[in-house]
């Protein structure tokens, strides 16, 4: 029997090509560990399926690339016949009839899904308490937040209930709760995976991405999903396939350290674990140099008039006509209103309402075309800022997980926790986390940004970082 | 509107079914009359996830529209969500164009009698259809209660909205115009236009103003006409529904109206309809269009010549307003008449064709380029009578239909029927000479004056010859032998 604490997809992958286990065990593992209820990981479980596809790649003589190794799935992703809910009433029991682009391509590659994973319900909420269904507890201490919106995924991979999972990431849904869960998460750069499949919550901001134990692994998986999809207008061809990191050193590398990210508003045990990284970068070769990005300070009111005023539209097709749940009234109106009024969750609502404010016709130009307007600011200064440095760093959340029920009465403090990570979503750049150290106890995460498509350097510079922190993503008591 | 106080100024807003093959943003063919939903994809029916992409052969049909109408093609155009709430609307949003649509700024000359008319173009967009929705009587269910259906075949299918200019004074320009333009789309083959099936809905702005006022006044919109007719009444009625509103001093109101055909009355409708904050904004999920200008170019100057240019070239022919309108309802019709008048004389082939061979024609169910009287025959046979080795009623009443009938030449069934015509040689003068041999005393009277007498003795000619001789040339024979 494998040791699911100990393993990385890279080793699981290694031990299946040597023979030293089957798809058909690793699964059985991880499922044994997905149905421990500890920390609500999982909103839906596929185990007939997944042993089925296990034993059918066990059977074959050419196997795919990824060798029927596991994957939890966030639940905001399209899977064919496995429920898809966005963690909403208003998506109870619904089975979608096709499977979202990058969910299918992993398949095809070989990555066996486990199941769909707790989420912020419509990825609205930066701690997992949105969801409508279940809390989704912080492995690393059970009275705290995983974050989120992804924060199923990234439980799911911290308590490895499955070596890799797939979140998505709109302001930071990814980076966050992979940073308050001590694990790696990536978000691509926009275009770089397609989204036909992903439920849409902010469309022009939306990007699927890895949750990992490792770079290496957030890269090997990230590779099979990039590129044009014919189904995703705003899909790209990738330029250069994603290589799987060596570098130990960064010689040569610029990194700026954001300063108005390192003051006040973040956290001393956060500020003093990134500092001990740039130390780190130094001493591998590369310089560290404080940079500005003023218009950042807008990033989080110019995030809640876009994000709102896209998932306002978007949202609107849950009408219980089609599919879901229908409250039956006597006239449409009152129908709409039925059913939309019940069946969304407050912050859902809340979003939809500040949305449909923003594009009102009088008020469209205040909010919406100059949130359009700062955004391309905000794209400027990442610009500007990429002259002189190859690598942008910060802390990804200005806190360590903060406990469950803290922020939920006040939505202001909660939109705070994405501070870090939202200017770099409207500037539709990648960017990983990676745990960087501990904070009294629990993970901080550290942020690294680089420009369009420098994924492949990114994951490079992020390698090397992390073999020199050496840090242990599995909690402690876990293993 | 004759009331020489006021003149109307109109515009039209018009919907064309592109004739692609799949919907605009999915791959769902389209289809009329089939059974509903049987078309319909996670795409269009807004499944969660589910993402547009756009049709290229819509844009390229659009363009295309655009450049018949002689729009600029934008560089850059973009796709815009309009926001409502509708059971026929999927996604709750629909994906139209706004502040810039595909084509911009052209204009559209019409025929008149009294000459040209040029109405401005002010834009082409492109957008998505809304689905069909049905209320159904709700036989099996609670009594009086009543249930709707969607079928979202028709969802997603789509559509060209022309926008004109204000510059159409009547309602008979309107029809006029509006059946032109049909005739210039269908000829670039972008629509078939059918406005029973609702591949063609109209819409009209109208308002009135004084004579000789330059400012607008208050417009209303008349919504969906799916006739000419029903455009032209319609548009009539609301005019001097507007005058008498004016009469009485009281302003007109802007709202939307129906005109219901039936009763000829103008319904508004429900003001609650009208209310709506769309709430454009730009589509996030889809790329702006930008047409290579080369490729525009290419399709530029791949432009068929138009149906009202056509006319404008056949009146230059020598055929009259009406021939040349007639002539050129479809480009089938309009390729017959050339390729004849390339071979005979134009007017001539005018004639025969909208009278003789399409009267033929029409008993049959048939159109002239489907059956046996090709171009090159047709052609011949006018030029059979025109030289005066047929007699005209030979060709119209033997020699057309036998062409129909045998699927030979004209010549063949003259020779084979022994109707060639027996012209002013002396064949012609002996026979008029018996005639009037035959009959001294009719011969005696005309002679005195009494010219009614002349077509008896044409009469008795044609009898004499089997219908064979030549009218114009008998009675000069007659008038000769008898010096007169
Ligand atoms: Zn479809």
């Amino acid at each position: 029997m494998m040791d699911a604490t100990q393993l990385t997809a890279e080793g699981a992958i290694k031990a299946l090509a040597a023979g030293e286990t089957s798809s058909a065990e690793l699964v059985d593992t991880y499922l044994a560990r997905c149905e421990d209820d500890r920390w609500g990981s999982f909103l839906a479980l596929d185990a007939e399926r997944a042993r089925a596809r296990a034993n059918e790649i066990d059977a074959m003589d050419e196997k795919p690339p990824l060798r029927g190794v596991p994957i939890a799935i966030k639940d905001v992703l399209s899977t064919e016949g496995l429920t898809t809910t966005c963690a909403s009433k208003i998506l109870e029991g619904f089975t979608p009839v096709y499977t979202a682009t990058c969910v299918e391509r992993l398949e095809r590659a070989g990555a066996i899904v486990l199941g769909k994973t707790n989420m912020d319900e419509f990825a609205m909420g930066s701690s997992t308490e949105n969801s409508a269904y279940q809390v989704t507890r912080n492995p690393w201490d059970l009275e705290r937040v995983p974050g989120g919106s992804s924060g199923g995924s990234a439980a799911a991979v911290a308590a490895c209930q499955a070596p890799w999972s797939l979140g998505t990431d709109t302001g930071g849904s990814i980076r966050q709760p992979a940073a308050l869960c001590g694990i790696v998460g990536m978000k691509p750069t926009y275009g770089a995976v397609s989204r036909y499949g992903l439920v849409a919550f902010a469309s022009s901001l939306d990007q699927v991405g890895p949750f990992a134990r490792s770079v290496r692994d957030a890269a090997h998986l990230l590779s099979f999903m990039v590129g044009k999809d014919p189904k995703d207008s705003t899909s790209v061809d990738w330029p250069d396939p994603i290589v799987l990191p060596t570098a130990e050193r960064l010689d040569g590398m610029r990194v700026g350290i954001v300063t108005e990210l390192m003051g006040e508003g973040i956290d001393p045990g956060v500020r003093a674990a990134v500092e001990r990284s740039m130390a780190l970068v130094e001493e591998l070769g590369g310089t560290v140099v404080p940079i500005s990005l003023p218009s950042s300070a807008h990033g989080i009111a110019t995030y809640y008039l876009i994000a709102p005023a896209e998932c306002s539209a978007n949202l609107a097709r849950f009408d219980g006509v089609r599919y879901g749940p229908r409250h039956e009234a006597d006239t449409l109106l009152d129908q709409y209103e039925l059913t939309r009024g019940e069946l969304f969750g407050p912050e859902v609502k809340r979003r939809i309402i500040l949305g449909t404010f923003a594009l009102a016709s009088g008020y469209y130009d205040a909010y919406y075309r100059r949130a359009q307007q700062v955004r391309t600011l905000i794209v400027r200064d990442f610009a500007t800022a990429f002259e002189n440095v190859d690598l942008i760093a910060s802390p990804t959340s200005p806190t360590v997980a903060f406990k469950l029920g803290e922020r939920t009465a006040d939505p202001m403090s909660m939109y705070l926790a994405d501070i870090c990570t939202v200017p770099v979503s409207l500037a539709g750049l990648p960017s990983i986390s990676i745990p960087c150290g501990l904070s009294d106890g629990l993970p901080v995460g550290l942020q690294l940004v680089g420009p369009a498509f420098s994924e492949n350097r990114l994951f490079a510079a992020s390698h090397a970082l992390e073999q020199a922190i050496g840090f242990n993503p599995t909690p402690p008591g876990l293993s | 509107m004759s009331d020489a106080k006021y003149e109307a100024v109109i515009g039209i807003e018009i919907h064309v079914q592109l004739a692609t093959r799949t919907k605009m943003f999915c791959g769902c063919e389209l289809s009329f009359g089939d059974p509903p939903n049987t078309h319909t994809c996670p795409v269009c029916l807004a499944h969660p996830g589910a993402l547009p992409v756009t049709n290229a052969e819509a844009i390229r049909l659009g363009i295309m529209a655009g450049l018949a109408l002689g729009c600029d093609i934008a560089p850059e155009s973009t796709f815009h969500r309009k926001n409502y709430f509708y059971p026929d609307l999927p996604k709750a949003y629909q994906i139209s164009q706004f502040d810039e649509p595909l084509c911009i700024g052209g204009s559209f000359t019409y025929l008149q009698e009294e000459g040209p008319q040029v109405v401005g173009i002010t834009r082409v967009h492109l957008e998505e259809d809304a689905a069909k929705l049905q209320h159904l009587s709700a036989s099996g269910r609670r009594a009086g209660a009543e249930q709707s259906a969607v079928d979202f075949n028709r969802g997603g299918t789509p559509l060209a909205e022309i926008v004109t200019e204000p510059d159409i004074r009547t309602a008979q320009q309107a029809a006029d115009f509006l059946k032109q333009l049909r005739g210039t789309l269908r000829e670039i083959g972008i629509s078939d236009c059918n406005m029973e099936e609702g591949s063609m809905r109209a819409d009209a702005n109208v308002s009135i103003r004084p004579v000789g006022s330059t400012e607008l006044g208050t417009k209303t919109e008349l919504k969906n006409m799916n006739s000419f007719t029903f455009l032209r009444r319609g548009v009539e009625a609301e005019i001097a529904r507007q005058i008498a509103i004016v009469e009485a001093g009281d302003r007109v109101v802007q709202e939307t109206l129906h005109f219901d055909p039936v009763t000829e009355q103008l319904h508004p409708l429900r003001s609650k309809e009208e209310s709506h904050d769309y709430r454009y904004f730009p589509e996030p999920d889809l790329v702006p269009v930008a047409p290579d200008p080369a490729w525009v170019a290419e399709l530029r100057d791949a432009m068929p010549e138009g149906p009202v240019a056509r006319r404008v070239r056949y009146e230059a022919m020598g055929l009259t307003f009406e021939d040349a309108e007639v002539l050129t309802e479809s480009r089938e019709l309009s390729d017959y008449f050339e390729a004849t008048a390339a071979q005979a004389d134009a007017k001539q082939a005018a004639n025969w064709i909208r009278g003789d061979l399409r009267a033929l024609l029409s008993e049959r169910g048939e159109e002239p380029w489907q059956g046996h009287v090709t171009p090159t025959r047709l052609a011949q046979l006018i030029t059979l009578v025109d030289s005066g080795a047929l007699s005209r009623a030979n060709a119209r009443e033997v020699v057309l239909p036998a062409i129909l009938e045998s699927d030979k030449d004209p010549q063949a069934i003259v020779d084979e029927q022994g109707l060639g015509a027996i012209g002013d040689g002396d064949e012609l003068r002996s026979i008029v000479q018996t005639a009037i041999d035959d009959n001294p005393k009719q011969a005696e009277q005309l002679r005195g004056g009494q010219d009614k007498l002349l077509g008896f003795f044409v009469g008795q000619v044609m009898k004499a010859t089997g219908g064979r001789a030549d009218a114009k040339a008998v009675n000069e024979l007659i008038r000769e032998l008898l010096g007169s």
